[in-house]
C-alpha cells in the first residue's frame, strides 16, 4: 500500500539510559486522515509524540514528513521550534499548556508568531507602525477570531486562558495549534477529562478540521468513544512496540490488543472476547 | 479567590480564649528568645578594656509582656472584625474612587512631571532628586523588559548601566565624541554585552540564571576596577564632558546657550536641561516597551514567561527571543548609563555595585512585574521615599524596610498587580495577577 502518507515513522528507537521506551516502531499516517495511536499507560505513546514534535531526539530510526507539494522533511534531524516553524507540525499537550495569564485571543496571536514576525519586518516595521504591519495584524486577529468561533469561545476571547473551564482550555489549545496553520496536527489525549457531551463536541471539531482544513491528525487517546468514532486508522502500542494496526473495527477485535489492555494472555483474552460477543 | 472555595464558616475558625492564649504565649516565647540576648544582656567595653556586661531583666520582661498583651489584643480585634476581605475593609464608593483615580493617575503624573522644573525651579535639591528618580524609572523600565515581560530574573543589570556609562565616558574623553553620538553607541555596546550574557544563560532557569547574572554584574565591575590602563581602575574617569543642547554648550561663556538667548546664565539651566533629557529618554523607553508588547516579539516574551515548552511547540525560537529581551533591556540600561556619566561628570566602579542591581530589581518587583505605571510609582517610592526618611537618621533603613514589608503584605504582586492584555476583541479587561506567571527562566 503506497497510499499518500504524510508521516512515515521508520524503525523509531528511543532509549533513556538502559530503558528502551520505543523499540523499532514503524507506522504511517495518511494525508487528510485521522490516525490514532493507542495503548495502555506507559506504552511509549507520548515518547513517540515527543520524537515527532522535536522535544526528544530519537536514538535511531527515521521520521519523514511529506508536504502537499511533495517536499520531504526528515523530522528527526530538526529539533525544537523548527518542527513547528519549518515542518508545520503542531501539537497539544497531555496536561494543557496554555499561557494562563494571557487572554484566549492573545494565546492565538502568539501561535501566529512566525507569520507576524515576518509581517512586522522583524519588529522594525511594526515599531514604526507601517500600514503593511497593521494589515497583517488585522488578518491575524481575524484568523484568531475564526478559530475562536470554531471552538465556540468567541464570547470568551478577552478572558484570561487560565480562567476558562477545563473543557474550554482543551479546545483553546487545539485552536492555538491550528493557528500555526499546520500540515500535521498532533493531539496528546485531547479528550482527557472531558465529559461525554464535550468529547462528542471534540469529535465534531476534529472531523471538521480534517474535512475543511484538510489537516492530517495524529492523536493519542484513551477515550475509545473518540478513537473508534473518528479515526481512520489505529496503531496500537505496548511496551514500546507496535502490536497491531488497522481500521478501528479490526483493532477492536484483535486479541493481542485486548490482551494488552486487559493484561491477560492471549488465550484468556480470546475467551473474554468470545464470552462478550 | 475562586468562586468555588467557600469562605470558611465562623464555626470552622478556631476561636475561644484558649486559642488566643496559646497564640499569645507562642508570640511571647518567640519574643523572649529573640530579645533575651538583644535586650536582656547589655555588653560594653570596661575601663580596663575588658568586656563588662549587666542584665536588664526588667526591660526584657516589659517587652515580652507587651508582645503577649499585644498579641491578645490583635487576636481579639481580628475576631471582632471578622474575616478580612477587601469588600469589608474598603467600602464600595472608595473602591470606585480608587479605580477612577487609577485611570487618571498615569496622565496626571506625566503632566506633573513635565511641570516639575517650572514649579521647583529654584529648588536645586528637588530638581536633583527628580533627575535621580527619573534615572531609576528608566532603569526600572529597561529591566522590566527582561524581568517583567520575559520573566528572566536578572541580578546583574547594573553591568549594562556600567557599560553604558563607561562607553560614553571613554569615547568622550579619549576621542572627543559628543554626547549625542555616544548615546546610541553606548546603547549598542550595552546591547552587545546583553547578548554576550544571554548566550551562556540560555539553558539556565530560575535560581541558576539569577546566580550567573549576578556573577556577570560582578565580573564587569571587577574588570573595570582592574583594567587600569583603560578605565583608570578605582580612580574612575573624570572630566566627562557635559551634554550640549545639540552643539550649544550650557556654559556661562559667550558661545553658551544663555548668551545666545540673551538671558542671564544660571547653573539651573543645565539642571533643567538634564531633567528634560532624562525625561525624554525614559519616555522613549516607555513608548518602545509599550509598542514592543503589542508586537509579536513582545507577545513572545510574555509567552516565554508563561510557558517556555508551549512556546517551542508553537515554533517560537526561544533562543533569539531570550536574547532580544536581554539585548533590549541592556540597551536601555546603556542609555541610562550614558546619561548618568554625563550628569555626574565623573564615574567610578563604586557607582556600579550589586546594591544598584538589587535596587532596580526591587523597583521592578515592587511596582508589579510587567507594569509600566507600577515601575514608575515604585521608583518614586523607593528613591523619593528613601530621601523622605532622611530626617530619621539611623532609623531610616529600619522604617524603610518596614514600609517595604508592609507593602509586600498588602500588595504581594506589586503596586500594579494586574496585567493589561495586548490585544482585545470586545472588552479590554485586566487580568488578575493570580493567573500571570512570574517566569522561571
Amino acid at each position: 500500500m503506497s497510499g499518500d502518507h504524510i508521516l512515515t515513522v521508520d524503525r523509531l528507537m528511543m532509549r533513556f539510559g538502559g530503558i528502551v521506551a520505543v523499540n523499532e516502531l514503524s507506522f504511517t499516517a495518511e494525508r487528510r486522515k485521522i490516525t490514532a495511536l493507542i495503548g495502555p499507560n506507559g506504552a511509549g505513546k507520548t515518547t513517540v509524540f515527543n520524537c515527532i514534535t522535536g522535544f526528544y531526539r530519537p536514538s535511531g530510526g527515521a521520521i519523514r514528513l511529506v508536504h502537499d507539494d511533495g517536499r520531504m522533511i526528515q523530522l528527526e534531524r530538526l529539533n525544537d521550534f523548527r518542527i513547528s516553524k519549518q515542518a508545520k507540525v503542531a501539537r497539544t499537550f497531555q496536561n494543557i499548556r496554555l499561557f494562563p495569564g494571557m487572554t484566549a485571543l492573545e494565546n492565538l496571536m502568539v501561535a501566529q508568531h512566525n507569520a507576524l514576525m515576518r509581517a512586522s519586518g522583524l519588529t522594525v516595521l511594526g515599531l514604526l507602525g507601517l500600514p503593511s504591519w497593521r494589515e497583517a495584524e488585522k488578518r491575524a486577529i481575524d484568523l484568531a477570531r475564526t478559530w475562536l468561533d470554531r471552538v465556540g469561545l468567541l464570547d470568551r476571547a478577552d478572558d484570561a486562558a487560565g480562567n476558562l473551564p477545563y473543557g474550554d482550555q482543551r479546545r483553546l489549545e487545539i485552536a492555538r495549534a491550528m493557528c500555526t496553520e499546520p500540515a500535521l496536527l498532533c493531539l496528546d489525549e485531547p479528550a482527557a477529562g472531558l465529559n461525554a457531551r464535550e468529547s462528542g463536541g471534540l469529535n465534531e471539531l476534529l472531523l471538521s478540521i480534517r474535512n475543511e482544513q484538510g489537516t492530517s491528525i495524529l492523536l493519542i487517546e484513551h477515550d475509545m468513544s473518540v478513537v473508534m468514532e473518528i479515526s481512520d486508522h489505529v496503531v496500537v502500542m505496548d511496551y514500546g512496540v507496535k502490536i497491531a494496526e488497522g481500521t478501528p473495527q479490526a483493532v477492536r477485535d484483535d486479541p493481542k490488543v485486548i490482551a494488552a489492555y486487559l493484561g491477560a494472555d492471549e488465550e484468556e483474552a480470546i475467551a473474554v472476547m468470545e464470552s462478550g460477543t | 479567590m475562586s468562586a468555588t472555595s467557600a469562605r470558611p464558616s465562623p464555626a470552622a475558625q478556631p476561636s475561644g480564649s484558649a486559642f488566643i492564649l496559646k497564640k499569645a504565649l507562642i508570640s511571647a516565647l518567640v519574643a523572649l528568645v529573640l530579645f533575651s540576648l538583644m535586650i536582656g544582656i547589655r555588653t560594653e567595653a570596661g575601663p580596663q578594656g575588658g568586656l563588662i556586661y549587666w542584665t536588664r531583666f526588667g526591660d526584657l520582661a516589659a517587652l515580652v509582656g507587651t508582645v503577649f498583651g499585644g498579641s491578645i489584643i490583635v487576636e481579639l480585634l481580628r475576631q471582632w472584625w471578622g474575616p478580612v476581605d477587601k469588600d469589608s475593609i474598603v467600602p464600595k464608593p472608595v473602591q470606585s474612587a480608587f479605580s477612577f483615580a487609577g485611570r487618571w493617575l498615569a496622565p496626571a503624573l506625566l503632566v506633573f512631571t513635565f511641570l516639575v522644573p517650572v514649579i521647583f525651579y529654584n529648588q536645586r535639591y528637588i530638581l536633583d532628586l527628580s533627575i535621580l528618580v527619573l534615572t531609576y524609572v528608566m532603569l526600572g523600565w529597561g529591566l522590566n523588559v527582561v524581568v517583567g515581560l520575559a520573566g528572566l530574573l536578572d541580578l546583574g543589570y547594573v553591568a549594562f548601566y556600567a557599560v553604558g556609562a563607561y562607553s560614553y565616558a571613554l569615547l568622550a574623553t579619549n576621542f572627543g565624541l559628543s554626547f549625542w553620538v555616544c548615546l546610541p553607541l553606548a546603547g549598542i555596546l550595552a546591547a552587545f554585552w546583553g547578548v554576550l550574557l544571554g548566550f551562556p544563560v540560555l539553558r539556565l532557569r530560575g535560581d541558576y540564571l539569577a546566580i550567573v547574572t549576578l556573577a556577570f554584574g560582578e565580573i564587569i565591575r571587577l574588570v573595570i576596577i582592574n583594567w587600569q590602563s583603560l578605565t583608570g581602575g578605582p580612580n574612575g574617569v573624570s572630566g566627562i564632558p557635559r551634554p550640549t543642547m545639540f552643539g550649544i554648550p550650557l556654559t556661562p561663556g559667550d558661545d553658551g546657550l544663555a548668551a545666545k538667548l540673551g538671558i542671564e546664565f544660571s547653573p539651573t539651566h543645565r539642571l533643567v536641561f538634564l531633567f528634560y533629557l532624562i525625561l525624554a529618554m525614559a519616555l522613549l523607553t516607555n513608548w518602545v516597551t509599550i509598542r514592543l508588547r503589542r508586537l509579536p516579539i513582545g507577545r513572545a516574551w510574555e509567552a516565554l514567561r508563561e510557558d517556555e515548552v508551549a512556546c517551542r511547540a508553537l515554533g517560537i525560537n526561544t533562543t533569539t527571543t531570550k536574547l532580544t529581551a536581554f539585548a533590549t533591556g541592556a540597551m536601555f540600561g546603556g542609555f541610562a548609563g550614558a546619561f548618568f556619566a554625563t550628569r555626574q561628570g565623573f564615574i567610578s566602579p563604586e557607582s556600579f555595585t550589586f546594591q544598584e542591581s538589587a535596587l532596580v530589581l526591587a523597583i521592578v518587583v515592587l511596582g508589579g512585574m510587567g507594569s509600566q505605571l507600577g515601575v514608575a510609582l515604585a521608583a518614586l517610592c523607593m528613591i523619593g521615599g528613601f530621601e523622605l526618611f532622611r530626617g530619621l537618621d539611623q532609623y531610616r533603613m529600619l522604617v524603610f524596610g518596614m514600609a517595604m514589608v508592609l507593602l509586600m503584605i498588602w500588595r504581594p504582586r506589586g503596586l500594579v498587580g494586574h496585567r493589561a492584555p495586548t490585544v482585545f476583541l470586545e472588552r479590554n479587561q485586566a487580568i488578575s495577577s493570580d493567573l500571570v506567571k512570574e517566569g522561571h527562566g
